[in-house]
């Protein structure tokens, strides 16, 4: 696939991650993603808003290939780079799974599995082919530290993940994010199904996550992408309105339409 | 917009209320009386047959051959053909029908291939089952040479339940929640992956109902097993694994004639004499009490399996 070049819109001191080069999706003949560009800066987080239906999902789940899983779904040209090593993530050479054991992801409504909180968090290890039960104890362990879990379950591993509360099943659900040591860690509106007190958790959690690693955000609460995030882009029906600095966006805007948007005038 | 506080339209909305209501009364009726005339008769049927069978029931009614005197007729050859007709049908519809299903959900490109073979799955399952007889008999009876044998009634047994695993397993599997699946394949795991350690474990419980319903319709059928040419009189027992003309070995008895138990009963039932009925209803009984034990267990697995599962 031939790569147009970049979106200059990197900052100063920053590293690039990852860089989204005017890239279209469609799902069927419906045009989601319309030469979207934008940069994703390394141990930063970045957040996409914007109203509902404007592809921010869409673009979020290119990063880990989610749609190859659905038929009808189509990557129509431009890519995501993944850097250091230049990797088009969507290059039809490059296995789906080989992208997503790079990249894990946070789901919008807690996903535990039907099985206990160790196997949870040790499954993205065994689908590594991780077998050693040392091994697998210790960076369960970490994983569970690192997403503030583990004080709350060390005693209660072997328990159903089923049976702790909201928000402790989506820091669960981090912790197998976690566990395998990705590059970026992708979270889809990870707060909308939780209660205020286990977002404010949350959203303290991705702030100290981005020490490890990179983090893109989509979320449809604009006060909580101004929180936690860096970098902010605004996205509408299928366009990149605006990417830049989370408070310069908020602040002062470049654009008319974003103004409408964060002002609360429009979606 | 009518006041809340004025009690004529209190009296007004409670009159609405009432009227409506009337329905929901109509119509719980009418659900009770139509689930009495499915359950009675099974009750009455059941009773009546209890009533004129279990009486004829003892030891030695389990451990004869059938026999030309009534009073010395037993079930042996029928139960015993029937357990291992089933064990031959489980063994070969089980694990066909599960792969079909985890197939055509989870790796099956969505096409129109793909389409027609999901009609013909669905159309399978109303197909008589004398049809699926004479399909056995020329291809396991003859064709294949398995003559009338317990693993040709097995095998004809197993396509006639096949299409209802496979249906349940599809369903089953399509229970499963979509964000399971995506958090599965998330974690980097490959679709074999994704099935072996979530799909099947998951969707265990509803196959097993799948497959307990498609037992339970095997265990009684009897048009396709006269066709392939099972036996209504039958005074010996399959030969017992390692015990039969050298070289014995551990299967020789897929090969044995047989008889089941509603072949058993249905000649018993054709005898002029009255004490050939009473066998008939025994063995009736001891057919439903084999077929209720079965769905006993199943309900009891099913609950064990699904303790664990939640979303």
């Amino acid at each position: 696939m031939q790569i147009p070049t970049g979106y200059e819109a990197g900052v100063e001191g920053a590293v690039l991650k990852a860089d989204v080069r005017e890239l279209d999706f469609y799902y069927g003949a419906f045009h989601a993603l319309k030469r979207v560009s934008m940069p994703i800066h390394d141990h930063m987080v970045t957040s996409l808003i914007g109203p509902s239906g404007c592809g921010k999902s869409t673009l979020l789940r290119c990063f880990n290939r989610m749609h190859d899983l659905y038929p009808g779904n189509r990557y129509a040209g431009g890519g995501i780079v993944l850097y250091p090593d230049n990797t088009n993530l969507l290059d039809p050479g490059v296995d789906p799974i080989e992208v997503r054991m790079r990249i894990s992801m946070v789901f919008q409504k807690p996903n535990p599995f039907p099985k206990s909180i160790y196997e949870n968090v040790a499954y993205s290890l065994r689908v590594r082919g991780m077998r050693n039960k040392n091994e697998l104890d210790d960076r369960v362990e970490s994983a569970l530290k690192g997403a503030a879990l583990w004080n709350e379950v060390s005693n209660r591993l072997k328990e159903l993940g089923a049976n702790l509360s909201g928000g402790q099943q989506q820091r669960l659900c981090i912790a197998r994010a976690l566990a395998s040591d990705p590059e970026i860690i992708l979270f889809d509106e990870p707060t909308s199904a939780l209660d205020p007190i286990a977002t404010a958790s949350i959203e303290e959690l991705i702030i100290e996550l981005k020490e490890k690693v990179t983090i893109l955000i989509v979320t449809h609460n604009m006060q909580q992408a101004a929180r936690i995030s860096d970098f902010t882009a605004y996205m509408y029906l299928g366009e990149m309105v605006e990417f830049g600095v989370t408070d310069q966006l908020f602040i002062k805007p470049q654009k008319k339409a974003t103004e409408d948007y964060i002002t609360g005038r429009f979606g | 917009m009518v006041n809340a506080a004025d009690p004529n339209a209190i009296r007004a909305v409670r009159a609405i209320i009432a009227r409506a209501k009337r329905w929901d009364l109509f119509f719980s009726l009418l659900g009770i009386l139509s689930l009495m005339v499915g359950v009675l008769t099974f009750c009455v049927l059941f009773l009546d047959m209890a009533i004129q069978g279990v009486p004829r029931l003892d030891l030695d009614f389990f451990t004869s051959f059938p026999s030309r005197r009534a009073a010395n007729a037993g079930i042996l050859s029928a139960w015993v053909g029937t357990v291992l007709v089933m064990a031959v049908t489980a063994l070969a519809a089980v694990p066909l029908g599960v792969a079909a299903g985890v197939y055509l959900e989870e790796y099956a490109p969505k096409n129109w291939i793909t389409d027609i073979i999901e009609i013909n799955i669905s159309n399978l399952a109303g197909i008589p089952s004398i049809v699926y007889g004479l399909l056995a008999l020329g291809l396991f009876v003859y064709y294949f040479g398995f003559g009338q044998s317990i693993l040709s009634a097995g095998l004809t047994l197993a396509l006639l339940i096949l299409p209802v695993i496979i249906v349940a397993t599809r369903e089953a599997i399509r229970a499963i929640p979509q964000s399971i699946h995506e958090g599965s394949y998330a974690c980097g795991a490959t679709t074999w992956q994704t099935v072996r350690d979530h799909i099947l474990p998951y969707s265990s419980a509803g196959i097993l109902t799948g497959v307990i319903i498609g037992m339970a319709r095997a265990i009684g059928e009897t048009a396709p097993i006269i066709t392939i040419g099972a036996l209504t009189f039958i005074a010996f027992l399959p030969t017992a694994p390692f015990s039969g003309e050298p070289p014995a070995g551990l299967f020789d008895w897929i090969f044995a004639p047989f008889t089941v138990m509603p072949i058993q009963m249905f000649n018993w039932t054709s005898r002029p004499e009255a004490a050939f009925t009473v066998n008939a209803a025994a063995a009736g009984f001891v057919l439903v009490f084999m077929t209720l034990a079965m769905n006993g267990l199943a309900i009891y697995v099913r609950y064990r399996l699904r303790k664990n599962i939640k979303w």
